[in-house]
């Protein structure tokens, strides 16, 4: 090697490695025809949408849902092996297709993974599914041994003779179920009887994602494939003016430049040869309408929509009445930044568009939407689309999304090569469809007994909900909106919370995890605190008197009190906060225990989480989840803001938009309560709980009431 | 034309010297275990090894790996950290989205290479530079602890 070389790899592995820059059951099934198709030679039974069974006894799941860290690609499988009488180690998936199949019960049919609901859609869907399945296994072996079915049972993987004790593999029956019609009504094992689901079982997605063998849609090879990279206009809505194409088709390996309304790619042989063929381009855009939007402007605008009536989500008693006799009350306004996704697995998509027919490969929470629009950007029917979905380098609402899909297609027609458009970091943060700033009003009047005797709640801020599912819209009120905050799960007498849409001028606005939880449990659990400390109460005491007799409920706080030793002393800048849920089906309790430095730095230390989903599938999973989610909500406590300035958003990448590392991440313990209730949602409830539990801890180490996310040192700093 | 051995493999490509090592482990040849997250050192998920030692491959220029010894992910599994590594990280189901976990099993191979019982400590210095969106690090310190025990079991043997 060169010395100069040395030099430069010493130096860099040297930042590598101390820091990188650190510092720096239903009618879903409808249509459906059992078949028993072909796959590589094999008999397949099909006896539904999700279920393929070889004639080697191995099974794939096709999943209707899409893995993006939360583990459904083993939870679900988990659920069609329980009934269907499998061993986990013959259980595979494969991603779905668009499909109405696929479509999900709890969300109108609708092909998506969000809202945590994959368990809660298809828990009871994927067991009869499994049950029906081993069921017809067992009458084609009757018919094939001329015995009874009663005679048959079942152990993993094998239809069992019971008196002879004959054994049959499953796979030896696939061609025979294959002919035989689907029953209905076939009964379900006893949750008793479970040894599957409720044991903690190892991934059947991680094998390939620990040596580099997994393929997302970043990693897609097509033969004669070119990458795109883009630029959009830095401004929403603003428009491209001007291309330097000749200095751009100069740079060695650029092949073509792709001009959009609001956007220019330039498509090259690589990556790299894109990227300087883009900086060669130097494109330049009208900001059109929106060129001076700015955060202070918007914010300004939600205080003032703040001061009217909204559509009402809930009415109890005559909380203003109340509010307005009471002496003793608190009131307060909370805010909530933008927020990016900032998915590790920068956006993707590739796109090879054919005369009649285009293909389109991606990591996708929507397969459906995304064949839609890609559909009607290039004139197809959606048949003519087809989706080859890829497992997602994360996903967090980002991959709800189809803007870049619209525009992959829009770029890949102007080539008759596949095309893979690749946003740089920088054009993931500045052209992400963001959290929507949030502004809450929120006041109450404490009884004689301490306790809240009157609660209004006013939540104001852009509809997500009313672009992305205008029909559930209910009378004004944006159900995601208001979700978490209307429910009284504190059974107050005199409740009242309203909504006001008020949308930021030009900004794309977008599901984030947690979705509406996320913010409104940060809002109501700060806030009760601050009627805790009003009334002079423990707050979890004060809690626990307002959940009497919601068994679910106390059991959880119970447990994270236990786990936190709460009320014992933690010392000096140190402190302890708490926060209760029931979202997503799940009851929560988390408390986190932090230190803020003299400096006003807040460092979490450990975070106790007592959760109970109902019966839990994969427990592992479950703990894995919060994990996540507590760490997805402390980077949204302590980092997470976008803001704008001249129309542009002044983040870039992650030296000004950070993400929590491993250095400043907390200990996490987690206790999952037994349960034989529904199963609940997982992939999100951490996220919620964890953020007022943190300004609840910072509230008791400093005694400063921080209202505004993100926390920043200078509001803590010991004065 | 640059040459160098990447997994053990002599290789030859012809590309500009100033091109990121990323993209021609990427695209040039076709390897893509290596991931792009940030494309300026910032968030880990690009590391490979240049000679055992940890690099972020989209802020190396290709002319500064010739003659050099390339490992990634593909092969880290060959060398007795990285086989620690992957087994502690399936053991204790470290991975969840997976798209960050190259770069993390490729800067814990090297940590636990360079410091066979690391600390807390180590762990925070020699790991924060991977980000991880999923949050999988109290998993990742539990694994990196177990991976180093077990290597060192191994030489014992």
């Amino acid at each position: 090697m060169t010395k100069l070389l040395e030099t430069r790899l010493s130096k860099l592995s040297r930042r590598a490695f101390l820091k990188a820059g650190a510092a720096a059951g239903g009618g879903f099934m409808i249509g459906w025809v059992p078949h028993a198709a072909k796959a590589g030679g094999d008999a397949v039974f099909a006896p539904d949408a999700f279920i393929r069974l070889d004639s080697t006894g191995k099974v794939a799941v096709v999943m209707p849902v899409i893995e993006m860290g939360q583990g459904t690609y083993t939870s679900l499988p988990m659920v069609i092996a329980e009934e269907m009488d499998l061993d986990m180690g013959n259980v595979t998936f494969e991603h779905s297709p668009a499909g109405n199949a696929y479509g999900n019960p709890m969300l109108g049919g609708v092909q998506i993974t969000g809202g945590s609901n994959s368990i809660r859609g298809f828990y009871m869907p994927f067991r009869q599914a499994g049950a029906t399945a081993r069921r017809m296994l067992m009458t084609a072996a009757a018919q094939e041994l001329g015995v009874e079915e009663g005679t048959l049972t079942t152990e993993p993987g094998f239809v069992v003779h019971v008196r002879s004790g004959r054994k049959t593999p499953y796979g030896e029956l696939a061609q025979a179920a294959s002919a035989l019609s689907v029953p209905a009504g076939v009964a379900l094992k006893d949750p008793s009887t479970f040894r599957i689901i409720g044991n903690s079982v190892k991934r059947l997605d991680t094998a390939k994602k620990v040596n580099g063998a997994a393929k997302f849609g970043i990693d897609v090879q097509i033969p004669g494939m070119k990458v795109a990279v883009v630029a959009a206009s830095p401004v929403f809505g603003g428009t491209l003016t001007s291309v330097d194409e000749a200095s751009a088709l100069q740079v060695a390996g650029v092949r073509q430049i792709a001009k959009l309304g609001n956007a220019v790619a330039v498509i090259a042989d690589h990556y790299w040869a894109a990227r300087q063929g883009l900086d060669a381009a130097a494109p330049e855009f009208d900001d059109g309408p929106h060129a001076s939007v700015s955060t202070a402007d918007i914010v300004a605008a939600l205080a003032k929509a703040s001061e009217k009536q909204g559509a009402v989500a809930k009415s109890e008693g005559d909380a203003a009445s109340v509010l307005a006799a009471s002496s003793r009350k608190a009131e307060a306004t909370y805010e909530q930044p933008f927020l990016a996704h900032a998915t590790m697995e920068p956006i993707n998509c590739t796109v090879h568009v054919k005369p009649d027919s285009c293909d389109i490969w991606v990591g996708t929470q929507v397969q459906g939407r995304a064949q839609a629009i890609a559909a009607e950007a290039l004139g197809m029917q959606p048949e003519q689309v087809t989706i080859h979905n890829h497992l997602l380098g994360g996903g967090f609402g980002r991959r709800l999304e189809v803007d870049f899909i619209q525009q992959a297609a829009l770029i890949a027609r102007q080539s008759p090569d596949p095309v893979k458009v690749v946003w740089s970091r920088e054009e993931d943060i500045q052209h992400d469809m963001y959290r929507p700033y949030y502004y809450d009003r929120i006041s109450a009047a404490l009884g004689e007994d301490d306790m809240p005797a009157a609660w209004t709640h006013r939540i104001v801020g852009s509809s997500i909900v009313a672009r992305y599912f205008p029909d559930f819209m209910k009378d004004g009120v944006d159900p995601d909106a208001v979700d978490g905050a209307a429910e009284n799960v504190y059974g107050i007498k005199n409740f009242f919370v309203d909504y006001v849409r008020e949308e930021p001028p030009g900004i794309p606005t977008a599901f984030w995890r947690g979705v509406g939880p996320t913010r409104n449990i940060f809002v109501i659990e700060s806030f009760l605190d601050e009627l805790a400390a009003l009334a002079g109460k423990d707050p979890i005491a004060y809690r626990r008197a307002l959940l009497a007799g919601n068994s679910r409920a106390l059991g959880v706080i119970d447990k994270a009190a236990e786990m936190s030793d709460w009320g014992t002393p933690l010392g000096p800048h140190r402190g302890r906060g708490v926060s209760f849920q029931h979202v997503f089906g799940t009851f929560m309790a988390q408390v986190a225990e932090v230190t803020v430095s003299e400096r006003g730095e807040v460092h979490v230390d450990r975070v106790l989480a007592a959760v109970d989903c109902g019966l839990p599938i994969n427990p592992d999973t479950i703990e894995a989840q919060l994990q996540s989610g507590i760490i997805f909500g402390i980077t949204a406590v302590l980092h997470g803001e976008i803001t704008l300035q001249d129309g542009r958003v002044e983040q870039s990448n992650f030296h000004d938009y950070e993400i929590l590392r491993i250095d400043k991440s907390p200990k996490i313990e987690v206790a999952v309560i037994q349960s034989s209730e529904a199963p609940g949602g997982i992939g999100e409830p951490g996220t919620s709980g964890i953020i007022p539990a943190v300004a609840n801890a910072v509230f008791a180490a400093t005694g400063v009431r921080g209202r505004k996310l993100p926390f920043k040192a200078e509001d803590l700093r010991s004065r | 034309m640059i040459n160098f051995k990447l997994n053990g493999k002599d290789t030859s490509v012809d590309v500009a010297d100033d091109m990121p090592v990323l993209w021609v482990i990427r695209d040039v040849l076709g390897m893509t275990g290596t991931k792009f997250g940030c494309g300026v050192g910032l968030c880990g998920a690009c590391t490979i090894h240049v000679d055992g030692e940890p690099l972020r491959s989209c802020i190396a220029q290709a002319a500064d790996i010739a003659g050099a010894n390339i490992t990634t992910i593909e092969a880290i599994g060959e060398t007795p950290s990285g086989q620690a590594v992957q087994e502690a990280w399936l053991h204790l189901e470290v991975v969840q989205c997976g798209y960050c976990q190259s770069g993390q099993i490729m800067s814990a191979a090297a940590l636990i290479a360079a410091v066979p019982e690391p600390s807390d400590t180590d762990i925070d210095e020699g790991m924060s530079g991977n980000i991880c969106r999923c949050g999988t690090y109290v998993r990742v310190r539990e694994a990196i602890k177990e991976a180093a025990k077990s290597a060192a079991a191994k030489r014992a043997e």
